[in-house]
């Protein structure tokens, strides 16, 4: 329905457009005109466009919540004394019903007597709003007009008007991504807030066991939930230190090989090579974590542990022996390797800002081209490596598919290595996947969680950008 | 004439002196330019240099005596850089850079395979067009050529290396009380100054400046000009400059670089004041440039 009067606007605005275009010109015929037809036409445009689409906007955002209203207060009283769920499901069938498909429940007798007459009602509601708002629409294009071409004269400064219609549509433009920012903040404060009425939030920030299955009804065989995320902050650390111990040499030296030696035929191969290896999807990291890196470290382990066993470290032998394929080193060392690129090319950007004169006069001392770089190359560049570090080891933090995929879901306060950990991502999945119980702690512990990973990134991306921001001052 | 480019110094050093002070119009010539030039250090034969297919300098020969200042002046991309830079063999450092010709230093071509550029750096020191102190303390900066080169072997020695080549630079007495503050924070004057003490740290025998006063205001230069004349009596020097006043008050020697080609050489009064070729007389007094 509302496509149609969409099309309807489009064709207001097209035609408000040549008329202001037209108008102008015979306006303005023998005056000289401030501005030109078609700007004219345009600011035309605008006034027509601008309020109907904000009127439309305004009417598919409020037009559920006023249908509920109305639904509500037309009830019959059978079903207005039902319980707000039960009522809920039956307006919904309700709506079915009257859109003329099958009611999804079977009501028993007061109801499903009822359930017909309000099909219709619902129906009646839905098409006078759905007709209500493209009115409304319609009204706005031509009261719209009716302003604009009052205003259409030789002097009217429609080229100045039509510049502030673009500044408008750009700021919103840019206002939807911050808005939308905001409410995912406001959505993980709230629900957070909720989880931690029921859980306090030191038992969630300094508890050591996690452990958030909850019975769901009182028979049922189960603990009665644990949230503290001490082990899932330890998890996420191990890995993250992995993954940095991997990508943060690796990338830092590649990114000196690139900026500093490779010729230029090597670079123009291994810099497109390196951005391939930033664009493969984390899950195909995760897929090789799972099925390629963590057989072969079980492998290599077990291999180990077996010679091991019988001579003087048995006990060590015995442990490897039975190490399994989910283990901290998997993941981290897989998300090290996709960290790689992120690290180097953000490096080799802060290696190319060195100024060539602080090259030169190294070189000029007599210095080779490692103490250089040594020396002088990377104390200077050091600020916006550190920067580029942080950066590496924020995206680590919130990585997901890979450690959900390779690291396991035991949460364990450990530090080894080998064994197999869980990070606040993964259990957030967990937490979030399959039928849940939105009232639970259980589920709103994700939120909890959400809330704490994004303090942390954010915390980590703003002092690392303010490192950057400051190293690029440096030398600009 | 022709000759007269490539004769030996010793014979020519006190040419034009009497020219100078009829020819009011001519740039004040440096009073030193009377004292005695030492023996060649530097001598170019028909040196070219190319920058991938384009040539930048063409067949320049050129002899640059010791403890003398040599002045380099012609129009921008006349090629007087790439010489120096030929010089200490900071063209390798640029690819696809190739040079051509001998340039003889103390009568061994440092373009041979057995010389290795980086210790001819060692001897050669460099001064850049910007000062380019790097990102650490004074004393670090200039302990960084020794410490490189293994020149120091205790903290002792290392201490004097540094306050000897900061009193030579002429900047002691500005920073002895803050020798571990940062290089950057000096002011431009005080960090060229602060480059030139790194470059002497490590004792060469050659010192090129690539237009080491262009960044700098009037009395930071006036400064520079004054050590550049105290630095004569130990070093080598070769001065490229845009300013012909300068060269005129620091140099003895002055050679004018037009197109890449070296025009014309000879003692600086003289090329101030009876220069023998025309393009030279057009550019000192300043009709192209």
């Amino acid at each position: 329905m509302i496509w149609i009067f969409l099309l309807l606007l489009i064709a207001f605005a097209v035609l408000a457009y040549v008329a202001g275009r037209a108008l102008a010109v015979r306006r303005s015929r023998g005056a000289k005109s401030h501005s030109r037809p078609g700007q004219h036409g345009l600011y035309a445009l605008s006034w027509v466009g601008a309020p109907a689409l904000a009127m439309l906007i305004a009417a598919s955002v409020f037009s559920t919540s006023i249908e509920q209203q109305m639904m509500r207060a037309g009830a019959p009283d059978s079903v207005a004394q039902l319980e707000p769920f039960r009522r809920e499901a039956f307006f919904a069938d309700a709506r079915l019903v009257g859109a003329g498909q099958e009611a999804r429940q079977i009501w028993p007798a007061p109801y499903a007597e009822d359930l017909p007459a309000e099909g219709r009602r619902a129906h009646r509601i839905a098409a006078t709003l759905n007709w209500g708002g493209g009115v409304a629409a319609l009204i706005a294009a031509v009261l719209g007009g009716l302003f604009v071409f009052t205003r259409i004269r030789p002097d009217l400064r429609a080229r100045n008007k039509v510049e502030g219609w673009i500044t408008g549509v750009l700021f919103a433009c840019s206002a939807v991504a911050v808005l939308t920012t905001l409410g995912i903040i406001f959505s993980l404060v709230i629900d957070s807030l909720r989880f931690f009425s029921m859980v306090p939030i030191t038992e969630f920030l300094f508890g050591t066991k996690w452990s958030p299955q909850i019975a769901i009804r009182a028979d049922q065989v189960g603990s009665s939930g644990a949230f503290g995320a001490v082990p899932l902050f330890a998890g996420t650390f191990l890995i993250m230190a992995i993954a940095m111990a991997v990508a943060a040499p690796i990338g830092l030296f590649s990114a000196v090989y690139l900026s500093e030696y490779s010729g230029k035929k090597t670079r123009a191969m291994v810099k497109p090579a390196l951005e391939v290896l930033a664009g493969v999807p984390t899950v195909v990291y995760g897929f090789f974590a799972a099925l390629t890196v963590g057989p072969a470290l079980r492998v290599f382990f077990n291999g180990i542990g077996d010679m091991l066993i019988g001579g003087p470290l048995n006990g060590l032998g015995i442990y490897l022996s039975l190490v399994q394929n989910q283990m901290a080193l998997v993941a981290g060392a897989v998300m090290g390797i996709m960290l790689i690129p992120f690290v180097s090319s953000l490096s080799d950007d802060i290696l190319n800002a060195v100024p060539q004169s602080l090259r030169d006069g190294s070189y000029a001392m007599g210095a080779t081209k490692s103490e250089t770089i040594k020396k002088v190359l990377l104390p200077a560049a050091l600020p916006g490596v550190a920067g580029a570090l942080l950066l590496a080891v924020s995206r680590a933090i919130g990585e997901t598919m890979i450690v959900t995929m390779a690291a396991g879901l035991a949460a364990k306060l450990t530090l080894n290595p080998l064994e197999t950990v869980t990070t606040v991502t993964v259990q957030i999945v967990t937490l979030l996947t399959g039928d849940q119980e939105f009232n639970s702690p259980k589920t709103l512990a994700a939120f909890g969680l959400g809330l704490t990973l994004f303090v942390v990134t954010l915390l980590l991306n703003i002092v690392a950008m303010r490192i950057v921001q400051a190293y690029r001052e440096q030398y600009d | 004439m022709k000759s007269r480019i490539f004769r030996a110094p010793e014979g020519s050093s006190t040419g034009g002196a009497s020219e100078a002070a009829t020819l009011s119009t001519a740039p004040a010539v440096g009073a030193h330019a009377s004292a005695p030039l030492g023996p060649i250090k530097i001598a170019a034969r028909d040196v070219s240099v190319f920058y991938g297919e384009k040539q930048a300098l063409f067949d320049v020969s050129l002899e640059i005596p010791d403890k003398t200042v040599t002045a380099l002046i012609g129009p921008s991309g006349c090629g007087k850089s790439t010489f120096l830079r030929t010089m200490n063999r900071m063209n390798d450092t640029i690819p696809g850079t190739r040079v051509t010709g001998r340039i003889e230093m103390d009568g061994e071509d440092i373009n041979d395979r057995k010389i290795d550029p980086v210790l001819l750096r060692a001897q050669v020191g460099m001064v850049f067009q910007k000062p380019n102190p790097f990102p650490k303390s004074i004393y670090e900066n200039v302990a960084y050529g020794p410490k490189i080169h293994g020149l120091a072997s205790t903290k002792g020695e290392m201490d004097e290396i540094v306050q000897k080549s900061l009193k030579r630079a002429g900047l002691w007495d500005e920073v002895a009380d803050r020798l571990h503050s940062p290089g950057t924070g000096l002011s431009g004057g005080q960090q060229q100054r602060l480059v030139i003490a790194r470059a002497i740290a490590v004792e060469p025998e050659v010192i090129l400046m690539d237009e080491p006063c262009s960044a700098l205001d009037p009395i930071a230069t006036a400064k520079i000009e004054e050590l550049i004349d105290e630095l004569r009596e130990r070093y080598c020097i070769v001065i490229v400059t845009h300013s012909m006043a300068q060269a005129a008050r620091v140099s003895q020697r002055t050679a004018f670089f037009h197109m890449g080609k070296l025009v014309e050489t000879g003692d600086t009064e003289e090329i101030f004041t009876n220069p023998r070729e025309r393009r030279t007389l057009d550019y000192i007094t300043g009709r192209f440039g």
